[in-house]
């Protein structure tokens, strides 16, 4: 078999190839699976009934949005992930900075904190669900980014897994967030952004069996 | 095996430029421009898989049709506004530890991080026989995929002629060999 055949072959197949793929399928994948979680979180769970006066709250809006920007900083490190040859760069930081801010504000709570406040902070009413919850809600987004992934070329596959699953438990947590009633900073930073590193964990896990090529 | 290396920044730069173009053309579908572009492509990575691989000489043909396969069906992860050196060169890289990896060599774990500017620094046009048979693999597809490519390639016939051949309509005709490309690299990752 002479590669000049072979090249005869590929030449035969020279049809218009659309351009920004990664971006266009990742960004069609999420506007199938968002609303998939939505609706498992409406179905399921259900908005908290205070939502109106919740959306009042600086701290509410933080629980929805420090994972929400986690979310858009995976998504541009998974679109550059998926094509080979281009760096990641500065969405890394994008990725850390929201779970800094977190971790400074729950350490500010923390220490202002009476010994009496600090386990209702921590440990809130409920932590038990939390976890598994967000898990749950970034099941669709992480089924539908690792989808994107195979149809692309990974060159990294357990980082670009990693990053399937920050974007997939930042959307999950941020789902989450309209129902969950916790509030307090220390809450967020062990329990939101553990659950958003467990997804990522099996996202570098099965990165590399899932995204060979 | 000839080979040629003209390392200089220059020369480099000239490359990238020649196969940018002939790349992003063969994106818009101009089939002899994507044409060019293969033939000058496969005589770098020859040249780049040959130093690469100098331990296992009779692989350097397979990974070169093996690269070229890969990175015809990801060409979509290629974006204009990005160096193609890089983009090749990656891509180039990744097959090898995988070959290594699969080899079981412990080179795998240490294949270097070169400068990528290496991919296009030198050019071997002589190929030497592939040991895997891409015919062989190929028989074993489904017709609607094989077909086409064989017409297409054997003869030399444009995608019309082969469609009047097979008895398929054009598109089927470009779908099949589409899907068949796919299916091969599929075929050579089970050879493994």
């Amino acid at each position: 078999m002479k590669t000049d055949e072979l090249i005869t072959w590929l030449a035969a197949d020279a049809a218009p190839v659309p351009p920004r793929a990664a971006s266009r399928r990742l960004a069609l994948a999420l506007a199938v699976a968002l609303p998939v979680s939505l609706a498992v979180m409406l179905a399921a769970y259900g908005v908290r009934r205070d939502l109106g006066v919740a959306m009042g709250w600086p701290m509410f809006w933080v629980k929805v949005l420090f994972p929400a920007c986690m979310a858009l900083a995976a998504f541009v490190a998974v679109q550059r992930l998926a094509r080979p040859g281009v760096r990641v760069g500065a969405a890394w930081l994008a990725l850390v900075a929201p779970v800094a801010l977190v971790w400074v504000l729950a350490l500010a709570v923390w220490i202002g904190a009476s010994e009496a406040q600090r386990p209702a902070m921590l440990w809130g009413v409920s932590w038990r669900i939390c976890a598994g919850s967000i898990v749950l809600m970034a099941a669709p987004v992480f089924v539908a980014a690792m989808g994107v992934l195979r149809s692309m070329a990974p060159t990294r596959p357990a980082l670009a897994g990693a990053a399937a699953g920050v974007l997939a438990g930042g959307v999950g947590a941020s789902v989450y967030a309209l129902h969950c009633m916790e509030l307090a900073a220390p809450f967020l930073a062990v329990w939101y952004v553990g659950s958003i590193a467990l997804v990522a964990l099996l996202g570098a896990a099965l990165g590399p069996r899932l995204l060979r090529w | 095996m000839k080979r040629t290396t003209s390392g200089s920044p220059q020369a480099l730069l000239d490359t990238e430029a020649a196969l940018h173009d002939l790349f992003v053309r063969g994106q818009a579908g101009d089939a002899a421009a994507y044409r060019d572009f293969l033939v000058r492509l496969a005589a770098h990575l020859r040249g780049f898989l040959g130093r690469r691989l100098f331990g296992w000489p009779d692989d350097v043909e397979d990974l070169v049709q093996e690269c070229l396969i890969a990175m015809h069906n990801q060409r979509h992860t290629y974006q204009s506004d990005q160096p193609l050196t890089a983009w090749v060169h990656a891509i180039a890289r990744y097959k090898v530890i995988d070959l290594l990896r699969a080899k079981g060599s412990r080179e795998a774990r240490h294949v270097p991080l070169d400068d990528e500017l290496e991919v296009f620094a030198g050019s071997a046009i002589e190929a030497s026989d592939a040991r895997r048979d891409l015919g062989g693999l190929l028989a074993g597809l489904p017709d609607r995929h094989r077909l086409p490519i064989v017409h297409v390639k054997l003869e030399g016939l444009s995608i019309a002629e082969a469609a009047r051949k097979t008895g398929m309509s054009e598109s089927a005709v470009k779908v099949g060999i589409h899907r068949g490309l796919k299916a091969l690299m599929l075929k050579i990752r089970e050879t493994r």
